[in-house]
């Protein structure tokens, strides 16, 4: 059933790419972040097909789809993390701020520097509270100690945990609950002041309570970052982005904002797929 | 129905799984306790102070003790001996006591066996005292008078006897610390000076046109060593009139036996009077006695007195060998687990590594005996040691050389457990610390390291284990029966990582295999064994507290 649903789905997908192209948003001057006829491949497996779409600066972009449809690996392009991976290998361009983040020129070191990220799996350092929070500035060799006790209680304060952790610094990182430790990471994220903030569906392991509050969160950041959100929760895509990108199976099927995608979907998988009808 | 009766069933399989392996739990417990149990029992029963009895034999029957129709010793064992049967006069299973009857110097031995049936009476005398000597072993006797320097004598009768003789091997006591002083210290200080002198003498000789300064050095050099010398005769003179003084007061005591002997109280270390002792006072004795193993040296071909130069070397080697294997372990396996790609290499690496783990001990030793001491150390000796050869300093065996040979025996141990830790350590975690822009080496060092701690030293734990007990390597490169003197003490440069050691592996091999008296030293091998056991303990227990404190430190995340 499923199986003969899917090949429907990319036999439809296949003809559409080849009636409209990939969508294309218009590039404007806002636009921080373009993709531009980018493929990647896994060794032989090609898990994102010429994708092409632009995110404007400062406004919170969600990615969504099934499992295995890409977005993960793409918002990992963003920062360089598939770097890891052997065999990875790519075509076409990222860019960030009008750079290419695969420009020789650039150590990739210094390209996550400017971007932020946050996991699935909230992961902080076997280490105190206030050493995971200045842990990306002691990296870059900015030891002092007025600096960082100023960093430190500014991206707790934006991360809303400073009031709950302000008298116990010191203290190991695994005493905080899973919502504090979630923020913890989003507060690590911010502490060199990024320009971008990547986060990997940051509360698929939270309760209802602490996702509301780093939803909350997120729709406070994106007054001064640019975020790439990858979810899984509709609900999520809809309550903090601004603009929503659909993927299946690598390609990017519908990209615009995001009440068009929830409201009035152009493509039909993409309405399938937002009111719960598959994936 | 039929489902209910499947699974119980399956649940009765499995009950017989579970009571097989608590089966082999438990034979494996009562093993361990069994092996500490005989080991404690035999180890502990050495220091515990045992009664004496005093047997009176029939006049005609032999012996083996001469004339002597009493003697005075420690039952040490009893056994039931059968005679052959094949003899043409068949006798009935004979029982037998062995004695420790001590006084070796008077007879020769000092464990004997007795036929039951040739003794007609056993008593334990209240008045017989042993006296723990220097020389000889312990002696079993009656005092009988105390001579003074001075020619004057008290008899044992007189009430004060006991405190005198106490006052008497005190004195001597602290008489053999300060010879022992002047000898080891002082006169080895100025051994040492001599030495220095003749290489700087040497030094000067071995040039072919010696210079104005040369032979003012020389003439310096002539001055100090008639100096150092004229003072070694003083404090020779000085150590030699006190060895003579320690023999002016002497015991005169009586054997069981009847024999009559006068024995001068330098060479008595302590005495006891084992019939008259409490349960308090043998407890006081016990512990004297286990005191004085840990902290004295060894006497009489080791099988008297402590053995604290063997802990020691013991300790120090099983240290040494840990701070040269974890590091090297350790980076490693970061070099075969972070970055070494995988392969036909690193896989071969892989199974080297392996199958160094299963050599035997002794081919290490071998290897040791030709790399370190005679390729390293030779070549040591020969870039900084030259005036000194053909003496060798560091080509020979010596404590760094087994450290590092067993440090190399160990360190697969390392690099298994380590790898293993290091791949425990989340990729999340890793991919955090690269987000926040750390380098690979960076993420390593402050991340991956301090989280795989606590496993490191797991590994670290095993390798001690395994080295602190090996014994065969050593004896290649640089273990020692008697070593004059530790790794380690007051004499400039304080650490002499290059001399020879004692350890208490090869202690006890030494007292089990190469004592003169084996019934002697029998006792010894398990008190030391005990002791090996409770040191390798020790260090795995510290070691053990320090990776919990870790753990506690970067117990890793639950949700």
């Amino acid at each position: 059933m499923i199986n003969n649903f899917m090949e429907n789905v990319s036999e439809e997908n296949s003809t559409i790419t080849k009636q409209e192209a990939t969508p294309k948003v218009k590039a404007g001057k806002n636009n921080y972040i373009s993709v531009k006829d980018y493929n990647f491949w896994y060794g032989k497996a090609k898990v994102l097909h010429d994708l092409n779409l632009e995110m404007p600066k400062k406004q919170a972009t969600a990615l969504i789809g099934p499992s295995g449809c890409g977005k993960s690996t793409l918002l990992r392009n963003f920062n360089r993390m598939n770097d890891l991976v052997t065999e990875a290998h790519h075509t076409g361009d990222i860019t960030i701020g009008g750079h290419s983040i695969y420009d020789p020129m650039i150590e990739v070191i210094s390209l996550r520097k400017r971007i932020g990220m946050v996991f699935q799996k909230s992961n902080p350092f076997p280490k105190s509270i206030y050493e995971n929070v200045v842990y990306s500035l002691r990296v870059a060799g900015k030891n002092r100690k007025s600096t960082l006790d100023e960093v430190a209680e500014k991206s707790l304060q934006a991360a809303a945990l400073w009031d709950e952790v302000k008298d116990r610094l010191g203290e190991s990182a695994f005493s905080l609950s899973g919502g504090q430790m979630q923020r913890l990471c989003i507060a690590r994220a911010i502490a060199n002041e990024p320009e971008v903030i990547l986060m990997d569906e940051p509360c698929s392991a939270l309760d209802p309570i602490a996702t509301a509050k780093v939803e909350e969160l997120i729709n406070e950041l994106k007054r001064k970052y640019t975020i790439v959100i990858v979810t899984h929760n509709m609900q999520q895509a809809a309550r903090v982005s601004d603009k929503t990108a659909f993927f299946f199976l690598g390609k990017l099927i519908e990209y615009n904002d995001t009440k068009e995608i929830f409201l009035n979907p152009q493509i039909e998988q993409t309405e399938a797929y937002v009111s719960g009808r598959f994936g | 129905m039929k489902d209910l009766a499947q699974q119980k069933q399956v649940r009765v399989k499995g009950e017989i799984a579970v009571w097989f392996s608590s089966l082999g739990l438990s034979l494996g417990l009562v093993m361990i306790v069994a092996l500490l149990g005989v080991i404690a029992y035999n180890g502990l029963s050495v220091f515990w102070p045992k009664e004496v009895v005093q047997l009176k034999f029939n006049t005609d029957v032999v012996t083996g003790l001469g004339s002597r129709s009493e003697v005075a010793g420690i039952i040490t064992s009893e056994q039931t001996k059968s005679l052959d049967k094949s003899l043409s006069n068949p006798k009935d299973p004979v029982e037998e006591l062995q004695l420790f009857l001590g006084n070796k110097d008077q007879f020769g031995f000092s464990y004997k066996y007795f036929d039951r049936s040739s003794i007609l009476e056993i008593s334990k005398p209240k008045d017989i005292v042993i006296l723990e000597r220097a020389e000889y072993g312990d002696a079993i006797v009656y005092p009988v008078y105390l001579s003074f320097v001075n020619g004057e004598k008290i008899e044992a009768s007189n009430p004060n006897f006991n405190e005198s003789l106490k006052a008497l091997i005190e004195e001597c006591h602290d008489r053999r610390e300060m010879i022992r002083y002047l000898e080891f210290k002082e006169i080895g200080a100025i051994n040492k000076a001599l030495e220095n002198l003749r290489l700087e003498k040497l030094k000067i000789d071995r040039k072919s046109s010696p210079s104005e300064a040369d032979i003012q050095d020389l003439n310096r050099i002539e001055n100090e060593r008639a100096r150092n010398e004229s003072l070694f005769t003083t404090l020779a003179a000085q150590a030699r009139g006190l060895r003579d003084f320690q023999e002016s007061s002497k015991l005169g005591y009586q054997l069981a036996s009847g024999e009559q002997v006068e024995q001068s109280i330098g060479s008595i270390y302590s005495f006891y009077y084992p019939n008259q002792l409490g349960f308090f006072g043998k407890v006081g004795i016990f512990l004297k006695h286990s005191l004085g193993f840990l902290i004295e040296e060894p006497r009489e071909a080791n099988t008297e007195g402590g053995v604290f130069p063997a802990i020691f070397g013991t300790f120090v080697m099983t240290l040494l060998m840990s701070v040269a294997v974890t590091p090297f372990g350790v980076i490693a396996a970061i070099y075969l687990k972070e970055y070494a790609k995988d392969g036909l290499f690193v896989r071969s690496v892989r199974i080297a590594i392996n199958n160094l783990a299963g050599v035997p001990s002794i081919v290490f030793g071998v290897f040791g005996l030709g790399f370190f001491v005679y390729f390293v150390g030779g070549t040591l000796d020969q870039l900084f040691f030259s005036l000194r050869l053909p003496t060798p300093t560091f080509g020979t065996g010596g404590i760094i050389w087994a450290s590092l040979t067993l440090a190399l025996m160990t360190v697969p141990v390392v690099i298994v457990a380590a790898e293993e830790a290091l791949a425990s350590v989340s990729r999340g975690i890793r991919e955090s610390s690269l987000a926040c822009g750390a380098s690979k080496w960076q993420t390593i060092q402050r991340i991956v390291l301090p989280a795989s701690a606590p496993g490191i030293l797991t590994g670290m734990i095993l390798a001690m284990a395994r080295g602190a007990g090996e014994v065969a390597p050593l004896m290649l490169v640089g273990v020692v029966k008697i070593a004059p003197s530790l790794p380690i003490d007051a004499q400039f440069p304080f650490v002499h990582f290059e001399r020879k050691f004692m350890h208490l592996g090869f202690h006890i091999y030494d007292l089990g295999f190469q004592s003169p008296d084996s019934e002697a030293a029998m006792p010894m091998v398990f008190a030391t064994t005990l002791l090996l056991i409770l040191l390798i303990v020790r260090l795995n227990l510290v070691a053990i507290m320090i990776r919990n404190r870790l753990k506690r430190k970067y117990k890793t995340s639950t949700f």
